[in-house]
């Protein structure tokens, strides 16, 4: 099968201004795909040439299988656009009809799949009433069911926890698990980084319109930071060196870097067999913000 | 193609509906109708009592009966200017374009949707007012114009063309820049006509030439010219003393360009829609 989404040098200016340089991305089917970086990264421009929305500059790129901006493609992908907002004269159930028609679904599955996304949203009760009357997470939930009334194949999210409080989150959190169980793609757009630890399997790092760095957050590629509390001679030092990368001691505290869980029992067996006296151990994996800190770089200013 | 234009059609319609805007615009033309039927009883029983031959009062009636026209001429005008204004800018503005244009439909279905939807509301709109004054005009006149099978599709073609220019617009310009160029045309045409019908009435050709330039710049008053002369009495037309009676007769083939105006207007407008970045 296909991958979701494919794109090669995707290049977008703005007469001087060149919002994404040269954006080459793959994201499979079925994953959760995560687009980070600082605000003004290019992320929504980028996520709007893959939907057509604007007319890249240069570059080639598919998605399922057909040509950015395809019509017939668009009516397998759904797309929450950041700060959603439509017609608000419209109440929910009108809303979700009204984009289920425009999807070009059949008219006998669009009221009882408006049904289940209106209880999945948890928006039953408010189904009646006119989006003006919708707080900001209400009609951000409202724009999730939106996008999802075509049973997609991809789904595009362009922040879709802001304006959430956190019960609203978890809530988009469980959403594009069951998504992900059902094969669907999710892009996710987001600065959020902690949405993205909990909910992404991969994540993309953009700046000023590049992806300079990938990251797997599913499988252990990730490094260890451990640290130990030991009195311990310049011998076990030695052979810690041996067991992990990047050792430093400093004042009876030793911090390395280990490549998986299975390397921990091994060090504490080595310092407790040569006679350390071990007081304190922990590991813990580098946190996507450290991630994002240290690949963005030093350059950076609040966006 | 037709289900997507209809799927947006039904909504601007609904929108209209839902947003009071067919309300206000059926109150305010109430309102004008009851005034223009109040004043034209008085103006008739003013002249029965003052006399005067069967001919005048029947020109007379003829006069006030076009005056009312002409005034629902301009509320149309506005009406055609005002309530698509809004309809592309506005949603491109406010983001609710994004979630549209994502879906399986083709950038031309949202323009040529919202166009159908205004045309309707439009000629809805002109049949209800140009129907009132006719209908006061016969109850209480006596007197119905003649040629109006020709006269209001004249009428509703100005609208068209305004409709068209005001949706085309929107692709492009901010709502109220949208809305000042589409007035700023109409004005061209207004004083462009008045300028060619006191330059034929001079002799003068220079102003018939600017004239014409603006007729075919902006169309919409050249309709009005010609509605106004077919609805009007064969004897009033030829006497040519009224405002509403133009020197100048705009030909057949203004109304086909009027109607090609409108046509390549809309296309251009769903040609620079469908590059536009959103």
């Amino acid at each position: 099968m296909t991958a979701a989404l494919e794109t090669r040098g995707l290049r977008k200016e703005f007469g001087a201004k060149v919002a994404v340089a040269d954006l080459s991305l793959s994201v499979g089917r079925g994953e959760v795909f995560g687009f980070l970086g600082p605000n003004g990264a290019g992320k929504t421009t980028s996520l709007k040439m893959l939907l057509g929305l604007i007319e890249r500059t240069a570059g080639e790129g598919t998605l399922l299988g057909r040509p950015l901006g395809d019509r017939a493609a668009r009516a397998r992908v759904g797309f929450l656009p950041e700060h959603f907002r439509f017609h608000d004269w419209l109440t929910g159930r009108e809303l979700l009809r009204f984009h289920g028609q425009l999807y070009g679904m059949r008219a006998a599955h669009i009221a009882p799949r408006a049904e289940t996304l209106l209880a999945r949203v948890d928006l039953l009760e408010a189904a009646d009433r006119a989006l003006r009357e919708y707080s900001k997470g209400m009609l951000q939930r409202i724009g999730l069911a939106q996008a999802l009334m075509n049973e997609p194949e991809v789904v595009f999210l362009d922040e879709p926890t802001s304006g959430l409080d956190p019960i609203g989150r978890l809530l988009v959190r469980d959403i594009i698990h069951e998504l992900r169980d059902h094969g669907t793609s999710v892009f996710l757009n987001s600065h959020l980084l902690g949405e993205v630890e909990a909910t992404c399997d991969r994540v993309v790092f953009v700046k000023q319109g590049r992806a300079i760095h990938e990251l797997r957050l599913t499988d252990a590629g990730r490094s260890l930071a451990v640290e130990l509390e030991v009195a311990a001679d310049a011998e076990i030092l030695a052979g810690l060196e041996r067991l992990g990368r990047d050792v430093a001691a400093e004042n009876g505290v030793v911090r390395l870097r280990v490549e998986n869980e299975e390397a921990l029992p091994e060090i504490a067996r080595f310092v407790v067999e040569r006679g350390g006296r071990l007081y304190r151990m922990s590991a813990r994996r580098k946190s996507l913000e450290e991630w994002f800190l240290e690949v963005m770089g030093d350059d950076q200013r609040p966006g | 193609m037709i289900r997507g234009i209809a799927t947006v059609a039904r909504l601007t319609l609904h929108e209209a509906a839902r947003r009071r805007i067919l309300l206000a615009t059926f109150l305010c033309g109430m309102a004008f109708l009851t005034l223009y039927a109040i004043g034209l009883h008085f103006i008739v029983k003013n002249a029965n009592a003052q006399g005067g031959s069967f001919v005048q009062r029947g020109l007379f009636t003829a006069f006030i009966t076009l005056a009312g026209l002409y005034a629902v001429n301009f509320l149309t005008v506005m009406t055609a200017v005002l309530l698509p204004v809004d309809t592309i800018s506005g949603e491109i503005a406010s983001g609710v374009m994004q979630t549209l244009a994502a879906k399986p439909i083709r950038r031309s279905e949202i323009v040529l949707g919202k166009w159908i939807a205004h045309v309707l509301l439009v000629a809805a709109y002109l049949v209800l007012m140009a129907g009132g004054v006719l209908a006061i005009a016969r109850a209480i006149g006596g007197v119905l114009p003649p040629r109006i099978h020709l006269g209001l599709p004249l009428m509703l073609l100005e609208g068209v063309v305004l409709v068209s220019l005001s949706i085309a617009g929107g692709t492009r310009f901010s709502t109220v820049t949208n809305g000042v160029m589409a007035f700023g045309l109409y004005g061209l045409a207004f004083i462009g006509s008045w300028v060619e019908q006191i330059g034929t009435y001079a002799g003068n050709s220079t102003a018939r030439y600017i004239g014409t330039i603006a007729s075919l710049i902006m169309p919409t008053e050249s309709m009005w010219q010609l509605a106004a002369h077919h609805m009007q009495p064969a004897l009033m037309r030829d006497v040519g003393a009224s405002p509403f009676s133009p020197v100048s007769v705009p030909s057949t083939p203004m109304v086909v360009y009027a109607g090609l105006y409108a046509l390549l207007v809309l296309a251009s407008g769903v040609r620079a829609f469908s590059k536009r970045g959103l």
